[in-house]
């Protein structure tokens, strides 16, 4: 195993990175230290992962250079970086699902290659020997579509230093995790910082707290803050990321009893692996109210906002909607009523990628009169529609001409929501509507569900952040199993009870 | 960075066009003739005449009609490769449509063959499609051992039901039709050349298809399901409704190339009717960027390919098969380019390449 030499510093100068229409980076310098952890915040599209794909080789600075332990490096493909010692673990997975950990492993590992051969038993000696030195548990011989999403985050961790780096850079690496998968990586990412240094991408910055020795903070591409982290609190970071405070607004309102819109009635779903997923679930969603339904996740959350949307068939139970049997109605029959809905999965359910953005706008709206005459779709009302939405909602793209998918993961959300509120829905399903975005965009998320609700509308919030539960909901019912094991009013709710509720202790 | 893409966009394109000459001369050499010369005749021999233009054109309407209907069916999420088979289906349809009513007028018999050409198409096609639908049978499959069965099926008529009496008196038996009453022909455009009407029906059926795709709710809705099944059926779009729809137009198109080939062209149903335009026109509709502005031309392009192959075998001595050796090169490197245009990566390399030949000083590419 060819070792790179270690790092001890790296130093990026004067890095800048234009896009067409858009300065990516713009003159970034910062310097990473051996066994330190740099975190790097900033709002989505503020030249994060542009400036971590330079460092890993796969995009060339304009100007700027990356220095090694002071020697002018330069980066042509990702295999010069990795020569050198820095790896990066992208935010969504690069394994290939019916593969091996081994096998994976194997893909990148050029020294395993023989003619006509791989190595696959020294593949395996190798992973077994980084994952015992580096305290990370994994079975090299399950197949990676086994694996907990933290599993395989660990597999991507493993790969990474099987290849030799000496410098991890981890792109939002918590975002798909449960919260006892992000406590447990945590802990082991600070293990691990005793012979290697990271940097690390995150929203978060409850775990910028915790894990980084320092932060930098990007904003338009540019470094605005540069600092020691324990010397400032979540807050003055916020401020700094999105330059104002940032309030992360709350639910102030009376517990208004409305009547109840959206009911479940001992529901029964299969799972996409034939299991009750939902056991006789019982729900109620009143108007102008948000019910926060807290659980960890694969808990029957899914399959309840599938049975609800109509996108999943209901084996037994109803489901009522404004007063009326709604169980197994079809999607379109369920939007008809004026059910909204913010899916999981926002890059392939809640938009169309290859579809503009003003097309995604009208996605569920196209066939109604404001939008179409007859069958003829009315292009000038539809870019209308897309250009104040777009104001309202500061969704940040080029043009509403620009393929919906091109957007970062916070204005894709953006879009969902403009679409999904504008509809001005008399019940809404959002779904983690927050995950991974950033703070300025989390606050937003926030206050326009508020708004909703002021206006009578009654939310479902489905969340695994008990923050964000605990600050926006009415009520809270914990689903546990695949079913409401308790629900609490916002007064009586406490981070602990809901903790053991989650848990599947109930008293 | 536009001027770069667009730079960028070209030069992939010639070499591509660049590649695939390379590799038919590279062919035409192997079966000892010469490349130069086929070329030549290939490129040049069908402008020489006004027969060689309009022959252009005559072997141009039925790949526009069947492009038009893989565009709209790959559009939509569903690969169609049994137009060929469709285009049977559409033939005898429409054959034996304006058999039966040989004493009505032109300005009725005329629309009613063509829509039994685009009935027969759909029908044979919606086999495919609602199989895919209902239970999840790769289209792919279906639609080419649909294309065997039409293939037969054709046979079994020409030679059983709908053979001409004529063939049977004389006793030669010829497998085909009777010829079509008069009323059932499509006008010639230029006399004393094949060229007729179906060209005008084709280009107008270009406009329709762009405007259904584009303008209507329809083609949004088929347009979705195709681009992204999931989040068309988060939106309320019925998905297996939408691809049976999207296969079933396909088919029609397929089928009116049929009976446009039949009404226009032969004025009979013959054997070889199809000479291969149900594949040719796949290779069309990619080499169109599957829009319809993108197949008219390329459709001219092979028809010119079509016309000047038939032509080596007279003058080059090639026999005109090759043709299919050459659209087989072509497919190979519009899919390759096709991968280098989209290649985010593949670009960024070539960019840094160029920018080790910048003057330095002259500036970024903006």
């Amino acid at each position: 195993m060819a070792k790179a030499q270690p790092i001890h510093e790296l130093q990026l100068t004067g890095i800048t990175k234009r896009f067409p229409g858009i300065l990516a980076c713009n003159n970034v310098s910062m310097r990473v230290a051996r066994g330190e952890v740099l975190a790097l915040v900033g709002e989505n599209g503020a030249g994060k992962s542009t400036l971590m794909n330079i460092l890993a080789g796969l995009y060339q600075p304009d100007a700027g250079t990356i220095a090694i332990n002071g020697e002018e490096v330069r980066f042509h493909t990702p295999n010069d970086a990795y020569a050198r010692g820095i790896g990066m673990v992208h935010q969504n997975f690069m394994l290939v699902p019916n593969m091996t950990v081994t096998e994976n492993v194997a893909l990148g590992l050029k020294q395993h290659h023989r003619f006509m051969n791989l190595d696959l038993k020294a593949t395996r000696a190798r992973i077994v020997e980084v994952s015992e030195h580096h305290e990370l548990p994994v079975n090299p011989d399950a197949y990676v579509w086994q694996l907990s999403v933290g599993e395989q985050q660990r597999v991507e961790l493993i790969k990474t230093l099987c290849f030799g780096a000496q410098l991890l850079i981890l792109d939002e690496p918590t975002s798909a995790l449960t919260p006892q998968e992000t406590d447990d990586l945590i802990d082991r990412l600070k293990r691990m910082t005793a012979e290697l240094s990271i940097i690390f991408i995150s929203h978060k910055l409850q775990e910028v707290k915790e894990l980084s020795h320092r932060v930098a903070i990007l904003r338009h591409g540019a470094v605005v803050f540069n600092g020691r982290t324990e010397d400032h609190t979540p807050a003055e970071l916020a401020a700094l990321m999105t330059g104002r405070e940032v309030h992360l607004p709350r639910n102030e309102g009376l517990l208004v009893e409305g009547p109840a819109i959206l009911e479940a009635r001992d529901l029964k779903v299969r799972g996409d692996r034939g299991h009750f997923a939902l056991d006789g679930l019982n729900l109620e969603v009143h108007a102008g109210e948000i019910l926060g339904l807290a659980g960890v996740s694969g808990n029957g959350q899914r399959e309840l906002a599938e049975a609800l949307t109509g996108l999943r068939p209901v084996e037994s139970g109803t489901v009522r909607f404004l007063h009326k049997d709604m169980t197994n109605k079809s999607p379109a029959a369920m939007i008809a009523a004026g059910l909204g809905y913010i899916p999981e999965d926002r890059h392939h359910e809640g938009i169309v990628p290859r579809f503009t953005v003003k097309e995604n706008l009208v996605l569920k709206d196209f066939p109604t009169p404001r939008f179409s005459w007859s069958v003829v779709l009315k292009l000038g009302e539809i870019a209308r529609n897309a250009e104040s939405l777009k104001a309202s909602f500061d969704i940040r793209c080029s043009s509403t001409s620009a393929a919906g998918g091109s957007l970062s993961g916070g204005n894709i959300q953006k879009v969902i929501l403009a679409r999904e509120l504008a509809r001005e829905p008399k019940a809404l399903i959002s779904v983690y509507p927050t995950r991974g975005v950033d703070m300025g965009a989390q606050e937003f998320i926030h206050s326009q569900l508020l708004a909703r609700r002021r206006a009578g509308g009654g939310i479902l919030l489905i969340s695994e952040e008990l923050e964000e539960i605990m600050n926006l909901s009415d009520r809270i019912a914990v689903i546990y199993k695949g079913r409401i094991l308790k629900v609490l009013t916002s007064l009586e709710a406490t981070r602990e009870k809901l903790g053991l509720l989650m848990a599947g202790v109930a008293e | 960075m536009n001027r770069f893409k667009l730079f960028y966009g070209g030069s992939i394109v010639v070499l591509a066009a660049l590649a695939a000459a390379l590799g038919a001369a590279l062919v035409l050499t192997a079966i000892g003739a010469s490349p130069a010369a086929t070329f030549v005749t290939i490129f040049t021999g069908p402008f020489t005449d006004v027969f060689g233009l309009t022959e252009i054109l005559v072997r141009a309407i039925p790949l526009i009609l069947v492009a038009l209907g893989i565009a709209i069916a790959f559009r939509s999420g569903i690969i169609n490769i049994g137009a060929e088979g469709q285009m049977l289906i559409g033939i005898l349809a429409a054959t034996a449509t304006a058999l039966a009513l040989p004493t009505w007028p032109k300005a009725a018999l005329l629309p009613v063959v063509i829509l039994a050409g685009a009935a027969g198409g759909a029908l044979w096609a919606g086999i495919a499609g609602t199989l895919r639908a209902r239970l999840g049978v790769n289209e792919i499959l279906s639609t080419v051992m649909l294309n065997y069965i039409a293939a037969q099926l054709y046979t079994f008529f020409l030679r059983g039901p709908m053979i001409d009496p004529g063939e049977l008196e004389t006793g030669s038996g010829t497998p085909q039709s009777m010829r079509l009453p008069e009323a059932a022909f499509l006008d010639r455009l230029v006399p004393g050349t094949r060229l007729h009407m179906g060209l005008v029906l084709a280009l107008v059926l270009c406009v329709c298809v762009w405007f259904f795709l584009w303008r209507t709710t329809w083609g949004f809705r088929l347009r979705a399901a195709g681009a992204e099944a999931k989040a068309a059926r988060y939106a309320g779009i019925h998905v297996p409704g939408s691809l049976v729809a999207a296969m079933g137009l396909s088919g029609a198109f397929a089928g009116i190339a049929g009976a446009v080939e039949v009404s226009g062209v032969h004025h009979r149903a013959i054997e070889n009717i199809t000479s291969g335009y149900g594949f040719a026109g796949i290779v069309v509709a990619l080499f169109g960027a599957l829009h319809p502005a993108g197949i008219v031309p390329a459709a001219f392009f092979f028809g010119l390919l079509l016309v000047g192959s038939d032509m080596t075998q007279r003058s080059a001595g090639v026999p005109a098969n090759m043709i299919l050796v050459l659209m087989g090169v072509l497919i190979l490197c519009i899919v390759s380019a096709k991968m280098y245009l989209n290649n985010p990566y593949a670009q960024e390399r070539a960019a840094r390449f160029l920018a080790r030949f910048r003057k330095p000083g002259a500036g970024e590419p903006s």
